[in-house]
């Protein structure tokens, strides 16, 4: 009964979607107040709608309800809470529901906190987000109704596939829609900006905080996934350019320049054309990751069960909302000429080169990512496209990248003296010098390293100057406190968060340091990595809530001292007869001590030991660049000028 | 250089330059969804650059203690009574035992089955075999990895179908799973018989 009402809460939903996406539309084309007021109401009553399916949803994953085949095949009764709640957006009906949802909410968002909007631009924005939600509505109730009733139910569920019944993994793909959905409102804005033909500063303030809060949600969404990885797959690595991480990567790095160019709209008035180009792209290419993971067109060890007809749906779906925004595009963007004039050495020239590097790796990406696929379907060619590609390709556009990201925040608008931010950089600069030399120093020939060690330097360095030069730390000390305080969080945030990537950029190199190694030793026996003793002490079974494990007790000694005791286990999962490998990891924070265990032979196991130098400043940067867009999205200057002043603060 | 005015009339075309890009994409994947229905497109064919050629010259001990000839290139050379199986494995690897009752299954119907044991021990690998039967007619014991590197190996288990000329005809990075086998091995067995 409650599947049937979340079934019809989901058509419910789609109607009003549609009626959402009709009536404020054509009531901001006539101008017709009583229409566009419909707006917000519709917007409203379809987050009811879709709240009420997800929570119908949920309800049957808790209760376990076998009659859901959707739950049949992901859930069983004996799996903690938590795991049955994240079952229910664990596979590709649900996670649609959960993409809706989000959806409707930020609709919700828009509607509650968009008061102030000039009413024509509200109601358009609200009405192409109904456009929106209608569609992937469509698409849910079509081909992947997540009620589907199966009769007779089977005793219990299958089980939710052991590899995904992690705390991180629970959490990936909520802050992944929240960043791709958050999209979807920016690509909202720059369509009822086309259709108006009109792009202001008020525009750009707008347009701003959903971006960023986007960014942030999909730069934490990422870090998770990436950390999963590293601790789950047991392999040491953390980022494999499989194609569907490039999908989630592509619409940050496009989200990355768009963050970037709305600063220039808002302050110069100026970029308007390619900021409207950047918000289409983005939500584009957030589409476009969802098209590649769910249509079955890649190989990748992430995607989700493939069908043609969906594949199809989602195509038409992409088409129509991205090719007819950029055909709109290319019909009135000449409307929205800008009118700031800047010189090329300017904080607008810095933004401008940093969009175009930021455009380029994502074009490097996408073509990385697609060009296999285009080879085999154009020429029968079957080629592979991995990491040497993506390294090579990619570091060339990151290195001017870094070099500019450290100098960009130097540069007054209109027109800036290099010379002078080059001057104030100085001594970072021979701090990145310094660091890179050190590197070599002390863990000797590694280049890559040595760079990123440098870059590391130059970003955390040039941000605190950044800092210290805006508060006059140095030329009126005694005030610097009560500038600091009165300096903009926008400021702060951007500082923090360029440092952020610096941060990552050092966790990137230490674990270019890294070293590994495959061992077997019996009970009582060591072996020797990167300084430590690694002391095998014994190999037990442990019982889990839903599984069972074999589970080594390493000790690892330094000198004498004992710095850790390692368990790593292998799981095993009777309902879905698989095994999980857990990787032990220590931190301190600078190191990570990693041990991962093998197959078990004559009485002894099979380890792979690893150590891994600075590798959780990987995703601590992550969450720094996140930080740093949160407080830039709390700024005084977001919340009082633009036209609303929670809209900013509300979840994207 | 003089200040760059953003242009008052951006050249129109360019404007449409994302459009059509988008609209060639969008023709290939529709393509693409189409081939994956009548099955002229397939992602999850890892791409071999052996495909259509001989394999490389290598050749390989016995495992001890396993009473199976060795395997050499000189065994895969044409022409052959039937096409062939070469199969990378090892006893450490989780996905060799869910692919070896399929492995078995060939071996029974006549299929000639030949095996790599990719960097393990000669005891393991044998006890392997005990415990899960041995489908193979010839193995070679390539312990340092080196070719696998030749080959392209991803990692185990990895399969390669040879037809009787001793060309290369499919390659599988993965477990042979029972559907595999239903629906992509058999049609290729019986091409190449």
């Amino acid at each position: 009964m409650i599947g049937e009402l979340g079934h019809f809460a989901l058509a419910l939903g789609c109607i009003l979607a549609l009626v959402q996406a009709i009536l404020p539309l054509i009531g901001a084309h006539r101008r017709d107040a009583r229409l566009m007021a419909l707006a917000s109401p519709l917007a409203g009553a379809q987050l009811i709608a879709i709240a009420s399916a997800f929570g119908a949803l949920l309800w049957a994953f808790a209760v376990n309800d076998t009659t859901v085949s959707n739950v049949v095949l992901n859930s069983h009764s004996q799996k903690p809470l938590l795991y049955k709640f994240s079952g229910a957006w664990g596979n590709h009906e649900g996670s649609m529901v959960l993409w809706v949802l989000i959806l409707a909410l930020c609709g919700g968002a828009v509607a509650g906190f968009g008061r102030d909007l000039p009413s024509a631009l509200q109601a358009r924005v609200i009405g192409i987000l109904g456009l929106i939600a209608a569609g992937f509505l469509g698409f849910i109730i079509f081909t992947s109704n997540p009620f589907e009733r199966v009769w007779p139910p089977p005793m219990d569920g299958q089980g939710l596939n052991p590899i995904l019944q992690d705390p991180g993994l629970a959490f990936h793909p909520p802050m992944l829609y929240l960043g791709y959905v958050g999209y979807a409102v920016t690509f909202a804005f720059a369509v009822a900006a086309l259709l108006e033909g009109r792009v202001d500063a008020a525009w750009g303030r707008w347009v701003r905080p959903w971006s960023l809060a986007a960014w942030s949600f999909l730069t934490l969404g990422i870090a998770l996934g990436s950390w999963w990885a590293y601790y789950e797959l047991g392999w040491g690595g953390y980022w494999f350019w499989d194609p569907v991480e490039n999908a989630s990567l592509l619409p940050w790095l496009i989200g990355a320049a768009l963050l970037h160019s709305a600063i220039v709209v808002e302050k110069r008035e100026s970029l308007k054309i390619w900021t409207v180009l950047l918000a289409i792209l983005a939500f584009g290419m957030s589409l476009l990751g969802t098209f590649l993971v769910r249509s079955g067109v890649l190989n990748s060890v992430h995607a989700f069960a493939n069908d043609p007809a969906r594949g199809v749906f989602i195509l038409a779906l992409l088409m129509a909302y991205v090719a007819g925004a950029l055909a709109l595009f290319a019909w009135r963007a000449p409307k929205l000429g800008g009118t700031g004039i800047f010189a090329p050495i300017s904080r607008e020239g810095g933004l401008v080169l940093n969009n175009l590097l930021l455009c380029s790796i994502a074009a490097v990406v996408l073509v990385g990512t697609l060009w296999p696929m285009f080879a085999d379907i154009l020429f029968g060619a079957k080629i592979s496209v991995g990491a040497p590609f993506f390294n090579a390709a990619t570091a060339p556009l990151a290195i001017p990248l870094v070099a500019a990201m450290a100098l960009g925040p130097m540069l007054a608008w209109k027109r800036a003296d290099l010379a002078g931010a080059l001057q104030r950089l100085w001594w970072v600069g021979a701090l990145a010098v310094a660091s890179a030399f050190l590197t070599l120093l002390v863990a000797g020939y590694h280049v890559w390293p040595a760079l990123g060690f440098a870059a590391a330097a130059w970003l955390i360095g040039a941000a605190a100057a950044d800092i210290l030069d805006r508060i006059a730390a140095f030329r009126r000390p005694s005030q610097a406190w009560n500038r600091a305080r009165g300096l903009p969080r926008a400021a702060w945030g951007g500082a923090i968060a360029h440092a952020g990537v610096g941060v990552m950029f050092a966790g990137l190199a230490g674990m270019g340091l890294a070293t590994d190694a495959l061992v077997a030793l019996k009970p009582g026996e060591s072996t020797r990595l990167a300084g430590y003793e690694w002391r095998l002490e014994r190999i037990r079974d442990v019982q889990g809530p839903n599984w069972s494990a074999r589970r080594a007790t390493v000790t690892v000694l330094d000198g004498a001292r004992v710095v850790t005791v390692l368990e790593p286990e292998k799981r095993f999962f009777p309902v879905g007869r698989m095994n999980t490998t857990e990787a032990a990891i220590h931190t301190n924070a600078l190191r990570d001590l990693y041990a991962v265990l093998g197959d078990e032979r004559d009485g002894g196991g099979v380890l792979r030991l690893h150590h891994n130098p600075l590798a959780p400043w990987i995703w601590f940067g992550a969450v720094i660049m996140a930080l740093g867009g949160g407080l830039s999205l709390s700024d005084r200057r977001v919340r009082v000028s633009a036209p609303s002043r929670k809209a900013a603060t509300a979840p994207a | 250089m003089s200040d760059i005015t953003p242009p008052k009339r951006p050249r129109r075309w360019m404007l449409y330059a994302p459009l059509g890009l988008a609209a060639a994409a969008g023709a290939g994947f529709y393509a693409m969804l189409q081939g994956l229905q009548d099955g002229s497109y397939d992602p999850r064919g890892v791409p071999s650059v052996l495909l259509g050629k001989p394999v490389p010259d290598f050749s390989l001990p016995a495992l001890e203690g396993v009473d199976l000839p060795a395997l050499a290139a000189a065994d895969l050379r044409g022409p052959l009574p039937g096409p062939v199986l070469v199969n990378f494995w090892a006893s450490w690897c989780a996905p060799c035992i869910i692919e070896h009752p399929q492995l078995m299954r060939l071996a029974r119907e006549g299929i000639a089955v030949h095996g790599i044991n990719y960097k393990d021990r000669v005891m393991e690998a044998g006890a392997f075999l005990q415990r899960h039967g041995n489908p193979y007619r010839r193995l070679g014991r390539d312990e340092p990895g080196r070719i696998a590197i030749d080959w392209g190996v991803y990692g185990v288990p990895e399969t390669y179908l040879l037809d009787r000329q001793g060309m290369i005809r499919w390659r599988w990075a993965g477990p042979i799973t029972a559907d595999t086998l239903e629906k992509d091995l058999r049609p290729l067995l019986r091409r190449y018989a």
